[in-house]
Order: C-alpha cells, then sequence, then structure tokens
C-alpha cells in the first residue's frame, strides 16, 4: 500500500543521509573526502540533533573507516561508511576483506575520479576499481535514485541469502551536490522496509566464540572464494523481491537496468549514473526528428546482469556504450563486459564505445547526438575507442 | 587426515565457528626433548602451568597432575623455572618404542 | 593483583588459548597471550580479541583449525587498532540501546606484533588511542617482522642480523635507533602505557589487571623474544628477557596519564654487553671491526635513557597531565 510521502528539495548527499537516519546504522566511521563530505555532515548533524541512534567514530583515514566498520559489522551491529575518488582507493584492501568476510555494509559512494593528477570532480574510475572486490555495485541517476537505492540495498545486503556489502554510487556534484526533489518515505514505513539489523556470527556473542579471518593456505582459499562467488548468483533474485515490496509501498519500480523508449529502438545507448538522465532528454528530441533510438540504463553492474543486456540487446542495430572511465590497455568497463556479453546472441549488433566526463568533463546533449548519429549511419568500430568532449 | 571439505560444506566468510579445535592437531610429535616429571619433588607451586606456551602442563584445583604429552613440544621453559628441580629434559629418543 | 598462583590456578576455568597452535617450542607470544585472558577471566571479564597479521595470528588460526575460545577477528596488517574501535564501539551502542545484554563485562584486547605497530600499524593504533576507546592493546615485540622469515623493523635494535639490513662487511646492520614505542604512547597522554617482559611475569600480569581496569585506552609494550631469529634456546625465553631489563635495555616502568613509574628497580646492573652476547642475533656484530664502539655507545644510551625514567619518575610523581 503506497504511504504519504513528504516532498522536499534536496541535493544527492542529503537524500543519502536521510536514507541513512532511516536506516538507522549503529555505527558510522567515515572520513571526509570531497566530494562526500556533505553526506556525513548532513547525518553528523542528525546524530547531534537526536534524530538519529548512531555512534560516530571519527576515524584518521578511510582505510581505518572500513577497518573500524569492518570490526563493528563483525561484532553485530548495523555499520556504515561513505567515500570518494582516493578515499575508496585507499580502503581498497579492507573493502575486498569485508566481503570476504560476507558483512552487510552498505557504503554511498560518491563518484569522483582517482588521482593523479588530483581532481575532485565525477568520474568512475574510483568504483570501477572495485569491481572485482566482491561488492555488489548500484548507480543511481539523481537524487531520488540515492535515497531509494540505499534503503533498498539495506535490506539486499542482510537478507541471509546474501550477506554481502553493497556500494550505492552518485555521481560526485552532479548529484551529490545539485537540489532536486526527493519524496522521502516516514520514518515509520521506511524503518519497518529495512527491518531489523540481524547479526550472523557475531563477536559479541561471547557464548559462541567464532574467528573471523583466519590463515587459508593453498587448501581451503579456492572454496572459500567460490563461496563468494555462489553468493553474488543469490543477489538478483533477493533483489527482485526487494524491489517489488519497495513499489508497493513507494510507488516507485526499480530492476537491474531501465530500458527507456527501447521498444523498437534501433540504436541503444547503454550507461551508467546522472548522464542517464540527460541522455533520455536526447532520446526524447532524437524521437520527435523520427529516429528509432533508445536508452538501456545500467542501475546493476554487479553482479553484472548479462541475462538482460542479452535478451534487450540482441537484434539490435547498433549499440553505443558510455564509459565515464578508461581502463588503460584495454577497454573501456562498461564497454567491454558488454561487448562479451553480447558474444553469443542470435543477432549482434554493431558496437561502439565512447570514453566522457572524466574528471568531471561535461556531457552536453550534442555530444551524445554525435554518438547516437555514429550509431545510426553505421560509422562505429568496435575496436576503436572514441572520446566525446575531448580537446584533440 | 579427515577428507577436506568442498566448498558447499563450509561455514561462509572463512569463519571457524568450533572454537579451540586447534586440539584436533597434536604437536606432540614436534618433540626432541621429553618434560619427565618427578612427584615427589613437586611441590604444586602452579609455576610450570603458568608459563607453559602450549598449555601442557595439566593441573586440578592448584595440584599437579602431569604433562600433556599429546601437545607439548618439549620446549623446556618449564624444567627450567621448576624451583625444586621436578623436571628433567630428557631426549624424545629414550621413549620411542 | 596480589597473585597468589595457587588459588588463581584452583579458580581457572578453561583454557581460552588452547594447545595445538602452531607457534615454536619456546615463543613467548602464546605465553603473553594467555597470561592476559588469564587476568582477564580472574577478574570476571569476558574478552574479545582483536589480532594483527603476525605470528600469533598466524599460527593460532590456520583453516580449519582456531586455538582461540573468545571471540577473535582477524582483519589485515595495520589496521587491529581500528578494528577493535569498531567492536568496542559496536558493544557500547548496541549495550545502550538493549540489542545485547551480556552477563559479564566485555573488555577488548588487541595483539600485535612490532610489525603491526611501530611501522604499517602507527596511524591506527594512534587513531584509536586519540578518540580514546576503552581497549587494551599487547604489542609482543620481538624487534623484526618475524613470521616473514626476520626482516627490521622499526623496534629492531641497531647492530641485530635481520636479513633487510644484514650485518655485512661495510654496513654493521641496522643503524637507526629503535623507536620508543611506549613514549609515543604516552604521548598521547589520556593512557596508561607501560612496558612489560615476559621474564617478569608477575609484573605483565599486574600492568594487565591495571590496563583492564583502566577507562580508556591502554598499552603494554612486551618484550617477546623470538627463539629462531634471535638465535636463543628453546627454553630461554624468560631468563633473556630477565636480563634485558637487568641490563637496562628493557626498563619495566609505567606512565599512567603522563605520571611515570619504574616498576622495578634491579639491585645489581649487568653491562650490556652480557644480553648481546648471549643472543646469536648479534654474533655477526661481534665480529664486526666496530663492534667494541657500537656496543659502548648503546651502554651509554641505555644508562641515559634510565637516567632520563628516574628524572621522570622524580618529576612527574603525584601529577598526573589529564584526571
Amino acid at each position: 500500500m503506497q504511504v504519504k510521502q513528504k516532498k522536499m528539495a534536496i541535493t544527492g548527499s542529503e537524500a543519502a543521509a536521510h536514507a541513512m537516519r532511516q536506516i538507522e546504522p549503529d555505527v558510522v566511521a567515515a572520513y571526509p573526502i570531497t566530494p562526500q563530505s556533505p553526506i556525513v555532515e548532513t547525518f553528523a548533524k542528525f546524530v547531534a540533533d537526536g534524530l538519529v541512534d548512531t555512534e560516530m567514530i571519527p576515524v584518521e583515514s578511510e582505510h581505518s573507516a572500513m577497518s573500524a566498520v569492518v570490526g563493528a559489522a563483525a561484532a553485530g551491529a548495523r555499520a556504515m561508511t561513505a567515500t570518494s575518488a582516493n578515499g575508496l582507493a585507499l580502503m581498497h584492501e579492507i573493502v575486498y576483506i569485508a566481503a570476504s568476510l560476507r558483512l552487510p555494509i552498505v557504503m554511498p559512494i560518491v563518484n569522483r575520479a582517482l588521482s593523479a593528477p588530483i581532481n575532485i570532480h565525477c568520474d568512475h574510475s574510483d568504483t570501477m576499481a572495485e569491481r572485482d572486490s566482491g561488492w555488489i555495485q548500484l548507480f543511481a541517476e539523481n537524487a531520488q535514485e540515492v535515497y531509494d537505492l540505499i534503503l533498498i540495498a539495506a535490506r539486499l545486503s542482510e537478507h541471509d541469502d546474501v550477506r554481502l556489502p553493497v556500494m550505492v554510487n552518485q555521481d560526485g556534484f552532479i548529484i551529490s551536490h545539485g537540489v532536486e526533489v526527493v519524496e522521502i518515505l516516514d520514518d515509520e514505513t521506511a524503518k519497518r522496509f529495512v527491518g531489523e539489523h540481524k547479526a550472523m556470527y557475531p563477536l559479541l556473542d561471547v557464548e559462541n566464540p567464532v574467528t573471523y579471518g583466519p590463515l587459508d593456505l593453498y587448501d581451503y582459499y579456492f572454496e572459500h572464494k567460490r563461496q563468494q562467488i555462489e553468493a553474488m548468483k543469490h543477489v538478483r533474485k533477493v533483489f527482485d523481491e526487494i524491489v517489488k515490496e519497495y513499489e508497493e509501498i513507494s510507488g516507485r519500480r526499480y530492476d537491474v537496468v531501465e530500458p527507456y523508449r527501447l521498444d523498437d529502438a534501433e540504436c541503444v545507448m547503454v550507461a551508467l549514473g546522472s548522464s542517464n538522465g540527460t541522455i533520455k532528454y536526447v532520446v526524447d528530441k532524437m524521437r520527435e526528428e523520427g529516429h528509432k533510438v533508445g536508452l538501456l540504463k545500467v542501475t546493476m553492474f554487479r553482479p553484472f546482469p548479462k541475462d538482460k543486456f542479452q535478451t534487450l540487446l540482441n537484434g539490435r542495430k547498433a549499440v553505443v556504450v558510455l564509459d565515464r572511465s578508461a581502463s588503460f590497455g584495454a577497454e573501456a568497463p562498461l564497454y567491454s563486459e558488454i561487448k562479451s556479453a553480447l558474444y553469443e546472441v542470435a543477432v549482434r549488433p554493431l558496437m561502439g564505445s565512447y570514453v566522457y566526463g572524466l574528471g568531471g568533463r561535461d556531457l552536453t546533449p550534442e555530444m551524445i547526438r554525435k554518438a547516437f548519429e555514429d550509431a545510426l549511419t553505421g560509422d562505429l568500430i568496435a575496436d576503436e575507442e572514441r572520446y566525446l568532449g575531448l580537446r584533440e | 587426515m579427515a577428507k577436506l571439505k568442498g566448498w558447499r560444506e563450509l561455514p561462509i566468510g572463512g569463519l571457524i565457528v568450533d572454537a579451540g579445535n586447534a586440539m584436533e592437531y597434536k604437536t606432540g610429535s614436534w618433540r626432541v626433548m621429553r618434560p619427565v616429571y618427578t612427584r615427589e619433588k613437586c611441590i604444586d607451586c602452579m609455576l610450570c602451568w603458568l608459563i607453559c606456551p602450549d598449555m601442557s602442563i595439566i593441573q586440578k584445583d592448584g595440584k599437579m597432575i602431569g604433562i600433556n604429552y599429546d601437545y607439548c613440544k618439549g620446549c623446556g621453559l618449564c624444567a627450567k623455572i621448576c624451583p625444586k628441580n621436578a623436571i628433567e629434559m630428557k631426549p624424545e629418543t629414550e621413549f620411542q618404542e | 593483583m596480589p597473585l597468589n598462583l595457587v588459588n588463581f590456578a584452583k579458580v581457572h576455568k578453561e583454557d581460552l588459548l588452547t594447545s595445538g597452535h602452531r607457534l615454536c617450542p619456546g615463543c613467548a607470544a602464546p605465553m603473553i597471550a594467555k597470561l592476559a585472558l588469564f587476568v582477564a577471566e580472574n577478574l570476571g571479564y569476558d574478552v574479545v580479541v582483536a589480532n594483527a597479521t603476525g605470528c600469533l595470528e598466524v599460527s593460532t588460526t590456520i583453516f580449519p583449525f582456531t586455538a582461540w575460545k573468545v571471540p577473535w577477528i582477524h582483519n589485515a596488517f595495520e589496521n587491529v587498532a581500528a578494528t577493535i574501535s569498531g567492536v568496542e564501539t559496536a558493544y557500547r551502542v548496541l549495550r545502550r540501546k538493549g540489542r545485547i545484554k551480556p552477563d559479564k563485562e566485555i573488555k577488548f584486547i588487541a595483539f600485535a606484533g612490532d610489525g603491526g605497530t611501530y611501522d604499517i600499524g602507527l596511524q591506527s593504533l594512534s587513531g584509536a588511542v586519540e578518540r580514546g576507546h576503552d581497549f587494551l592493546y599487547i604489542l609482543y615485540d620481538n624487534e623484526g617482522y618475524m613470521n616473514t622469515g626476520n626482516q627490521r623493523s622499526g623496534s629492531t635494535p641497531p647492530g641485530s642480523y635481520t636479513t633487510t639490513a644484514p650485518v655485512g662487511k661495510k654496513i654493521p646492520g641496522k643503524l637507526q635507533l629503535k623507536k620508543n614505542i611506549v613514549e609515543i604512547m604516552a604521548g598521547h597522554e589520556n593512557i596508561y602505557a607501560a612496558t612489560a617482559a615476559i621474564g617478569e611475569f608477575m609484573d605483565y600480569m599486574n600492568k594487565v589487571e591495571k590496563a583492564l581496569k583502566f577507562k580508556g585506552p591502554s598499552f603494554i609494550a612486551v618484550l617477546s623474544p623470538c627463539i629462531r631469529f634471535w638465535r636463543i634456546p628453546d627454553d630461554s625465553a624468560l631468563d633473556i628477557t630477565k636480563l634485558a631489563v637487568e641490563t637496562k635495555y628493557w626498563p619495566l616502568y609505567e606512565v599512567d596519564r603522563g605520571v611515570y613509574r619504574i616498576t622495578k628497580k634491579p639491585r645489581q646492573f649487568k653491562p650490556i654487553k652480557e644480553f648481546i652476547e648471549a643472543q646469536g642475533r648479534f654474533r655477526t656484530l661481534l665480529k664486526h671491526p666496530m663492534a667494541s664502539e657500537i656496543i659502548d655507545e648503546l651502554q651509554e644510551y641505555v644508562d641515559r635513557r634510565w637516567e632520563r625514567l628516574l628524572i621522570l619518575e622524580e618529576a612527574t610523581k603525584d601529577k598526573p597531565i589529564t584526571k
């Protein structure tokens, strides 16, 4: 039953902080970094005003932030942190450990470019570096999605069949600092949706002592990793159940991908993050002109929804993939994975790779149109990486 | 040696839930020297029990019972600390069949 | 605690660190861990342990075996203090919210070697102490990265042989002095910091008791000989640390919120040369042409350091920096 929601004009960071407030973590250990700081600052104000009962640990680095969160989650508490760019890179070692220990942690990530040179603006290089870490990775298109996906993530990570940490990504400055209209559920509904934290093998259960993080020799490590692989396979089914429940209370429907005017589209663009908003605008314009174009927005990047790409992109004339990060020495991440997913489809489309927006370089409708026009005229070379907005 | 478990049989996250199961691994085979205990000389001071790195000195209610040869690695700390020389280190070979 | 060992033994219920671990015969690390757990048990506490990567961690938890009968977590090498901060905070919050109702008070102990403390772990430790978490950090100091085969650490004394600072024809081993970790910790002011030696185990256990009862962070650096890489006999761990105390190499003292107190004043001191000659890791140093100069310098250093401790003890008596 859909509930009455409150409309607020807030930034993506504030939306994240509100979601966190309703999740009510027991422990938040975070270190400030632009552009994530407003999330932690807003949340700290909620704590100081007594709006949420959370203990904040003002750690001395992101590495310690994730370490403390691992300790708190293993102890049996609901624990969260947030970061960006080099902060995420610094905690990289522990990010892997958090997933390997199967701890249900939710971490909003505000996407920012990795150094060097140091750049505080948006691109996806930070989160792409964590692709193999074993975390579930979700991407929000706008502040509303930030709010909704963080609540969904809290349920997803703590589910018995999953027990994996989740990263919810939002584009730095573009979403995190842009004010939008966001509908917030009332506290009671949100809390009921997220539910009570269920600890599994908590350290604080002294009657049943457990050992976390032993030494594996070559006789067990492989089996432990296979278990993690298996856990990722359960995510889709659980996600589908959770988003259905969420639709019933919020009226908003989520899926691992969002097709936009895809039905009869000949040329499809695929992208992650806020750019999808701009792409929808261009799709609409080009549709008015009679071009059969569409968008396939990706919400869940890990686990990679291969089947969706196979079903929805099979038989198209052309697919252009926009990547907001480069993989030096190889094809761009999203492009490469989609191309590989389409290896065995019945009718493979033409494909083109477009890298854009690195270090916060703006993506304009003209640039998107250019990519679509390449697709429509069939002027695509699968092996050629092209750049949108780069000065040659 | 027990048959190694497959990935479906292990607890998740690399956790070990059977606390203290290291006792299934008998380190007594490491021994080169064996501590030999003479009850008559012992005054139950509990010093050897206190410091044994392998928890191989057995006591009950403050009374020495003996040495657990399943785990004793023969380091000799007990013999060294004993104020009454109630423990003597002898080559393990003397006790092989 | 007026330790009556027999009573201690009588009330002891079960070994919380069991046999079957794979630490070397005669290693001091399991003794250090065992005695800390004994004291906690005796005081009526339950314990949760966090352990940094190193000998103790690796040898007690080779999957599928664990020698720990207390809740135990190993995260990574450099973050044991940050990890225990998270566990301790979770405990306070969950207890306050009524989500856990433990029968006994739970105490948090972090074990780490000199690797995970002096060098890579220093930031995390300093941060945790600054934040004032209520935990006990026990450093088992074997003066090198022993688990990986004796590489030098910030705790390695000059002249000692390590694989990354070997004593060769030209360079006589590690040239830098050993970092004074207890002074670094004492500098955080609102802390109980102490040295201990496994050979003086009553003093060590008294300090563990004091540390567990201390409200806030506490730190004990325990000199923990490595049989293998100090090249000493299997049964000599206790004696060599007693010698370390008697030669002023490892003075036993505590700093309680800035108040210095030397806890053992040997009646007779011994020359540092005796400590050096007792260990195989200094053998190549002793053969080096500059050996006697280096030893003389070391003797001067420990003498001056002892004098300084006496002055500090006098100057800070009954004058804590913080409440």
